[in-house]
C-alpha cells in the first residue's frame, strides 16, 4: 500500500471541511473495499479521513413512517435489525446475501452505496481501465468478461454495480441523504448512481466534497410479497452473477403494484419502472412475469463471456416474482 | 536503483495507537497504513492470527474487536484506537482450553491448521451474535472463512457442540 496521511473527523462539518479542496483525501469508515483498493493499488488517496466514529449510526423511523438508515450503521446491524426484518424483509435478505458475516460486521450502509465495481481489470493496475485511468480504454470489452454487464454499458465501460443491498434500496425507492458545504440535500435512489457513458471514472451523483449521512426507506415496504433472489457461482459468499429484487402488492390474485430490479447487469442497480408497469392489472401468475421479464431483457447485450446472463436474469425474474407472489414456481 | 513499485516511499510516519489486546492495555507507534492485523503480527509478536490472502476473501485473520468478529486485514490499527481486541491467544483460560478449541480437537476439525484460528475466532463471533440454530446456518455464517484443506464437516460438528453446550 502506498504511503497516506490520516486524521479522524469528530463531526459532520469537519468531515466535509476535511475534504473541500482536498481531491486527494477520501472518506474511511468501514474499509472493507477502500482498502483492499488501495493494497491493489487501484485507489490511491494521499489522505484518508476516517469518520467511522461520527454519530451516523443509528436506524430511526422517520416522519412518514419509513425508516432512516445510518450510512455508519453497520450491514449486519442493519439486516438483522427487527423493524428493518419485519417491514422490509427484501432488504434485510438482499444484505444477508452479500458479503461474508465479519465484512459485515465492518461494512457500512453509506460506504456500501460507493463501493466501487469487482471487475478485474479495475482492480488490475497494470492493464487498461477507462474507470481507474480515464482514456486508457477497457480491458474487460475485448477480455474475460464473464461478470460483467448485460445492460446500460457503453464501449468504454461494461463494468457492473456489485451490491446486494443497493438494489432492494432500488426496489424500495429510497432516498439518499447527503451533507456538503452548502448544506443537505437528498439524491433520489434511481439518481444515486450512474450508468458509464464515456465517463465510466464517475460511479455516482454524489458530490466530491459530499458526505452520505443517511438511507430513508419510505413505508411502503412490500413485506407480504417480496424477495431477493441472488444466482452465484458458490452457494455463499460470492458476488451476483444476476439478482433480482421482487416486490408486488396483490389483491385478489391481481398485481395493483409491482417493483423490479436486478444486481450483477448493470453500472448500477437497474430498476425497469416500464416492465413493472406492464405487471400492474395482470394476474400473478407465470405468464405475466414472463412476459415482464422478456421487457426487463429486451435491450440485453451480451459479450464473449456474459451472454448467458441474459437468458439467466429472465428466468430469475420470474423465479423471483412467483417467489414474492407465493405461486409455484415455473 | 528505482524502487520495484516505481516511487520511492516516504519515509514512515508513526502515530500512537492504544489497543486492550487480549485484556492488556498497549500503545504502539505505528504507520497510518498499518493494518491491524499486521499491528498484532509485527508489532505484538501475536502470530497466531494469520494473514492468508491479505484481502479479506479468506479469513485466516479474523479477530474479535470489542467482541464482534472482522477482518484484521482491511481495517487499519489506528482505526481501532482505543478499542479492546481478542485474538486466538486470549481465549484459552491458562492452560484450560476455550470451549470452541477443545471441540475443534475433539473433532478434527484441522488439517494444516493455518485457517484455524480464523476459523475460532469466527465462530466465537458466531455465538455470541446466537444467530445460528441449523447447521446451514452455520456454514453460511461461518462462508467468510475457507478451509482449502476441505475440513468444513467437522468445522460445522465442532461448532455445533459448542452451540450444544450452550455456548461459549
Amino acid at each position: 500500500m502506498r504511503a497516506f496521511t490520516y486524521s479522524r473527523a469528530d463531526t459532520v462539518e469537519d468531515a466535509v471541511r476535511a475534504l473541500a479542496g482536498n481531491p486527494d483525501a477520501r472518506f474511511v469508515a468501514g474499509g472493507t473495499n477502500l482498502l483492499d483498493l488501495m493494497k491493489a493499488d487501484a485507489m490511491r488517496p494521499a489522505h484518508l479521513v476516517d469518520i467511522s466514529r461520527l454519530p451516523l449510526d443509528r436506524i430511526e423511523e422517520t416522519e412518514d413512517g419509513g425508516l432512516r438508515l445510518g450510512a455508519l450503521a453497520r450491514n449486519a446491524d442493519t439486516a438483522w435489525d427487527e423493524r428493518v426484518r419485519s417491514r422490509y424483509p427484501m432488504l434485510s435478505k438482499a444484505i444477508l446475501a452479500g458479503a461474508s458475516a465479519q465484512l459485515r460486521n465492518m461494512a457500512t450502509n453509506g460506504g456500501n452505496l460507493l463501493q466501487r465495481t469487482r471487475c478485474y481489470y479495475f482492480y488490475d493496475s497494470g492493464t487498461p481501465c477507462n474507470k481507474r485511468e480515464p482514456g486508457s480504454g477497457c480491458g474487460a470489452l475485448t477480455g474475460v468478461n464473464r461478470i460483467h454487464a448485460i445492460l446500460g454499458a457503453s464501449e468504454h465501460c461494461i463494468a457492473v454495480h456489485p451490491s446486494d443491498l443497493c438494489v432492494a434500496l432500488a426496489a424500495l425507492e429510497a432516498t439518499v441523504r447527503v451533507t456538503g458545504p452548502r448544506g443537505e440535500r437528498t439524491i433520489p435512489f434511481a439518481e444515486f448512481h450512474r450508468l458509464p457513458g464515456d465517463t465510466p471514472h464517475i460511479d455516482t451523483t454524489l458530490g466530491a466534497d459530499e458526505i452520505v449521512t443517511a438511507i430513508d426507506l419510505p413505508a411502503r415496504g412490500f413485506a407480504e410479497h417480496s424477495t431477493y433472489l441472488k444466482v452465484r457461482d458458490r452457494a455463499s459468499y460470492a458476488f451476483a452473477l444476476v439478482s433480482v429484487a421482487a416486490a408486488l402488492e396483490i389483491e385478489g390474485g391481481t398485481i395493483r403494484a409491482a417493483r423490479l430490479a436486478l444486481g450483477g447487469v448493470a453500472h448500477k442497480p437497474w430498476r425497469d419502472t416500464e416492465a413493472e408497469a406492464m405487471l400492474v392489472g395482470k394476474p400473478a401468475e407465470a405468464a405475466s412475469f414472463a412476459a415482464a421479464a422478456q421487457a426487463v431483457l429486451r435491450g440485453a447485450k451480451g459479450h464473449a463471456h456474459n451472454a448467458f446472463k441474459i437468458p439467466l436474469a429472465e428466468r430469475a425474474i420470474v423465479r423471483a416474482l412467483s417467489e414474492a407472489a407465493g405461486v409455484q414456481t415455473p | 536503483m528505482p524502487h520495484p513499485m516505481g516511487f520511492a516511499p516516504p519515509p514512515p510516519e508513526v502515530m500512537a495507537v492504544t489497543l486492550t489486546v487480549n485484556g492488556v492495555e498497549t500503545t504502539l507507534q505505528v504507520a497510518p497504513w498499518t493494518s491491524l492485523l499486521d499491528a498484532l503480527r509485527l508489532h505484538l509478536d501475536l502470530t497466531g492470527t494469520k494473514k492468508g490472502c491479505d484481502h479479506g476473501q479468506c479469513g485466516a485473520c479474523t479477530v474479535l474487536v470489542d467482541g464482534r468478529r472482522i477482518n484484521s486485514c482491511l481495517t487499519l490499527a489506528v482505526m481501532q484506537d482505543g478499542r479492546s481486541v481478542t485474538t486466538i491467544e486470549g481465549l484459552a483460560s491458562g492452560d484450560t482450553l476455550h470451549p470452541l478449541q477443545k471441540a475443534f480437537v475433539e473433532n478434527d476439525a484441522f488439517q494444516c491448521g493455518y485457517c484455524t484460528p480464523g476459523q475460532i475466532c469466527s465462530a466465537a463471533g458466531l455465538l455470541a451474535e446466537g444467530k445460528a440454530k441449523t447447521d446451514d446456518d452455520i456454514r453460511e455464517l461461518m462462508s467468510g472463512n475457507l478451509c482449502r484443506c476441505g475440513a468444513y464437516p467437522n468445522i460445522v460438528k465442532a461448532i455445533r457442540q459448542v452451540m450444544g453446550e450452550g455456548g461459549a
